[in-house]
């Protein structure tokens, strides 16, 4: 049969047979099993009540079963078992080999940068956009171009940015867009303030930044205060100091590192042979897609920001800055949390942008194409059951947080 | 009170600019590849798309009709003359200067006439028409022309039609996009039934273990269809599904159901509740309830998960490869066809601009049509 046809016919079969399951399965209930009528009437049509959600839970429950909670066992079992050794139970050894694997180290930690970068730029630029186009007439036509991106797939994306990053040999003209604008820079002043100036002056800001966090953090943990501090809270925030410490190291040494590197200037670049920055550039996509996202979510959450807070403020001599930093952001922490952990998951599962554009090659390799590759290139099933079982892990902290917080919402 | 709520204050024109600066840099990546779709192979491999759009000048190499051919040459008064085209065609690029050697490029302005030695000369005018003139017979190959040339904007239609309708062409994406229409459409529409019904259960249905079933439905909202994938094709293939569409729709519709049905529980429980306790004093069935009158009222949160199944359908790389595209790729869809493309045409930006642009058309159709819905569903669907 042709496809088309096999559709149609689907969509018929399948819409019929749901609505035709929900209408006998009910007929059933009320006219045979339990009739409301007769001596028992009564006892029928609550037994019959209690049966009905049952039936129309049913074929959620059995399709959510069967392709969502019975692969999580079965991936689980599979990354304990050898397929070569007729299945036999080899405990560990599946993990062991793949801790063993450069590739997975270096997923791993590509993994790690993806999820402290992709998420801090795409909430960034969400809430820049957000705040901006609130306050202008055009504001939402901007707004739907700048949330245009989610339309389009990763493929489609890794597309439209190998063609920003596309070489052509020195002697002939660029195409890629990033390589025309590198060949502008030849060394001069203007190299000198672009290159080096601005992004020094930018990491400066982002150790203030992180300094001014970390000393906010650090003085509340040894505060003394009449309101009791739970320990969790406690380690949380002195782990959140620890990471503001390291960061600010790194980008201390970035800004040496920014005067002290020779350029080369003039040489069109293959960019996603570069190791670290060609990792970078693959975050760019993803940022480029998951801004709108971040800046509907956030622009709705300022809107609820009641009005006379602000008012309060501004007549209190609050400027814009403050108004936003100590206004309006404490109100909308919560969602910038969902946000937050929204853009997380979906950088966990990242897969098409990297298998597209660099296939893991240049060490850009995350976990997700990792485990494709051993699943269906190596044919390893047991090290690629593993590293889903991985991924699982590192979802599974915004599973518990978002199961909990469901739970006390419905309370 | 003029800068009261942050209403207006005399930044504005900063903020305004600094918007359009933001909503350029986000435009820009979409419209070079728009751009270059319509553009031929040599004019994107000639510069960028961005120069496009404007009148370009190039530096450029031509060459004369050749003297030894039949009938080229031809006797005039005594002269032995060539005459045509340069570009084969007039009208197509402007001839600022030219030259006749690749060190002096620049030598003689549109219309002049150049000494070649040997009493040859030549003459080439602005849209490349060119008299080439000898008191001997000329031979050898075509005199060689350097010129500057500007040449305007043009655009074509070629490879979509090359793309989309040339039926011989095997890279085409016409197979590949009716496959993506074929597994989206049902894959769309049959989970929404399905969580529909579980949605009203969950909203309005008084059972014991409603609340931890909601627990369990936001908990799979979470879970990376990666680990899904081994056990699934191996039940598909176990049961004598295989790989094919069935798979495809299934696989998508048991992926989509976690967040179909909390969206649309979120939405049902908002209902006003005197609708639905009036329906049963009136002694409505469950079954009528959700029939008559909570599908109909929620159909803002339905058309909000059927445009995120939707896009998430079409757009899916990974799902398709692993349950619908055997050996054969007679299934292929757009994504995948893409990713192909990449790998063995990954210079001819022609092809893979017009096939990317083809596979993100629709979708953006479908979001520039329906973006209420879908922000309204973004707005629902983020766990709160």
């Amino acid at each position: 049969m042709h496809p088309a046809l096999l559709g149609l016919f689907t969509i018929v079969v399948g819409v019929s047979g749901c609505i035709g399951y929900f209408y006998f399965s009910n007929q059933f209930l009320d006219k045979v099993l339990f009739p409301a009528k007769g001596a028992n009437a009564g006892r029928n049509i609550n037994r019959a009540n209690m049966v009905r959600p049952w039936i129309f839970l049913f074929p959620a429950m059995l399709a959510l079963g069967l392709y969502l909670v019975y692969p999580v066992f079965a991936t689980l079992w599979y990354s304990l078992i050898d397929r070569d050794q007729g299945n036999a139970f080899i405990g560990l050894d599946n993990y062991r080999q793949m801790f063993g694997e450069e590739k997975f180290w270096e997923a791993m930690k590509n993994n790690l940068l993806w999820l402290i970068i992709v998420p801090a730029f795409s909430t960034a630029f969400g809430l820049l956009a957000a705040q901006l186009t609130d306050r202008i007439r055009w504001g939402n036509f901007a707004k739907s171009l700048i949330f245009m991106p989610m339309a389009i797939s990763f493929v489609g994306a890794a597309v439209i940015f190998k063609l920003i990053y596309d070489t052509r040999p020195v002697d002939s003209n660029q195409i890629g867009f990033l390589n025309a604008v590198w060949l502008q820079f030849h060394g001069g002043s203007g190299s000198f303030l672009i290159l080096r100036l601005v992004p020094a002056a930018l990491l400066a800001c982002f150790v203030a930044a992180v300094g001014y966090i970390g000393y906010n953090l650090s003085r509340s943990i040894f505060e003394r205060s009449h309101v009791k501090k739970s320990p969790i809270a406690l380690i949380g925030s002195a782990g959140l100091v620890a990471l503001c410490v390291v960061g600010a190291f790194l980008a201390l040494r970035s800004i040496v590192g920014v005067f002290g590197f020779e350029f080369p200037y003039g040489v069109p670049q293959t960019w996603l042979t570069i190791p670290l920055w060609n990792s970078i550039l693959l975050m760019v996509v993803l940022v480029w897609i998951q801004t709108g996202f971040a800046m509907v979510i956030l622009s709705a959450a300022l809107r609820g920001v009641p009005e006379e807070t602000i008012e309060a403020a501004i007549v209190d001599g609050a400027n814009p800055f403050q108004v936003f930093f100590k206004i309006k952001m404490p109100q909308i922490a919560g969602t910038i949390v969902v946000v937050w952990t929204t853009i997380t998951l979906t950088v966990l599962k990242v897969f098409d942008i990297v298998y597209a554009m660099t296939n893991g090659q240049w060490q850009t390799q995350v976990l997700a194409n990792y485990m494709f590759e051993k699943l269906f290139r190596a044919n390893d099933w047991g090290v690629g059951s593993a590293a889903a079982i991985i991924i699982m892990l590192m979802v599974s902290p915004i599973l518990v947080w978002n199961v909990w917080n469901v739970r006390k919402e419905m309370r | 009170m003029d800068n009261i709520a942050g209403k207006k204050s005399g930044l504005s024109w900063a903020v305004n600019l600094s918007v359009a600066l933001l909503v350029m840099l986000w435009l820009f990546p979409t419209a070079g590849l728009f751009v270059s779709s319509f553009r031929t192979a040599d004019q994107i491999s000639s510069n960028g798309w961005w120069q496009s759009l404007f009148v370009s000048e190039q530096n450029v190499v031509l060459r004369s009709a050749d003297p030894d051919d039949e009938g080229v040459q031809l006797l005039v008064d005594g002269v032995y003359t060539v005459q045509g085209n340069l570009y084969g065609e007039a009208g197509k690029s402007e001839i600022l200067v030219w030259g006749t050697t690749s060190r002096e490029i620049d030598t003689y302005t549109a219309g002049e006439t150049a000494d070649l030695g040997d009493g040859e000369t030549i003459t080439v005018q602005a849209n490349g028409d060119y008299v080439w003139t000898g008191t001997t017979e000329m031979t050898g190959r075509g005199q060689r022309v350097f010129a500057t040339a500007a040449t305007p904007p043009e655009f074509t239609f070629e490879n979509y039609r090359n793309m989309l309708f040339d039926e011989s062409n095997v890279e085409g994406m016409a197979k590949a996009f009716f496959n993506t229409l074929t597994v989206t459409i049902p894959a769309t529409i049959i989970p929404i039934m399905i969580a529909a019904f579980a949605a009203y259960a969950l909203a309005w249905m008084d059972f014991p273990g409603r609340a931890i079933l909601v627990a369990i439905v936001v908990g799979l909202l979470v879970v990376p269809l990666q680990l899904a994938l081994i056990p699934l094709l191996r039940l598909h293939l176990g049961i004598g599904i295989g790989k094919g569409y069935l798979g495809v729709w299934l696989a998508h519709t048991g992926f989509g159901l976690p967040l179909a049905i909390y969206l649309l529980r979120n939405y049902m429980v908002g209902l006003p509740r005197d609708i639905i306790e009036n329906a049963k004093v009136d002694g409505a069935t469950d079954f009528q309830i959700f029939t008559k009158i909570i599908l109909p009222l929620s159909f803002p949160a339905l058309a909000s998960f059927a445009i995120f199944q939707f896009l998430w359908t079409w757009n899916d790389l990974l799902v398709a490869k692993v349950f619908l595209i055997d050996s054969t790729g007679e299934t292929t869809v757009m994504t995948n066809q893409i990713v192909e493309l990449l790998g063995t045409r990954g210079g001819n930006w022609e092809i893979l601009a017009t096939a990317a642009f083809v596979s993100i058309s629709v979708p953006l159709v479908v979001f520039f049509a329906m973006q209420k819905y879908l922000v309204r569903g973004l707005l629902a669907g983020s766990v709160k």
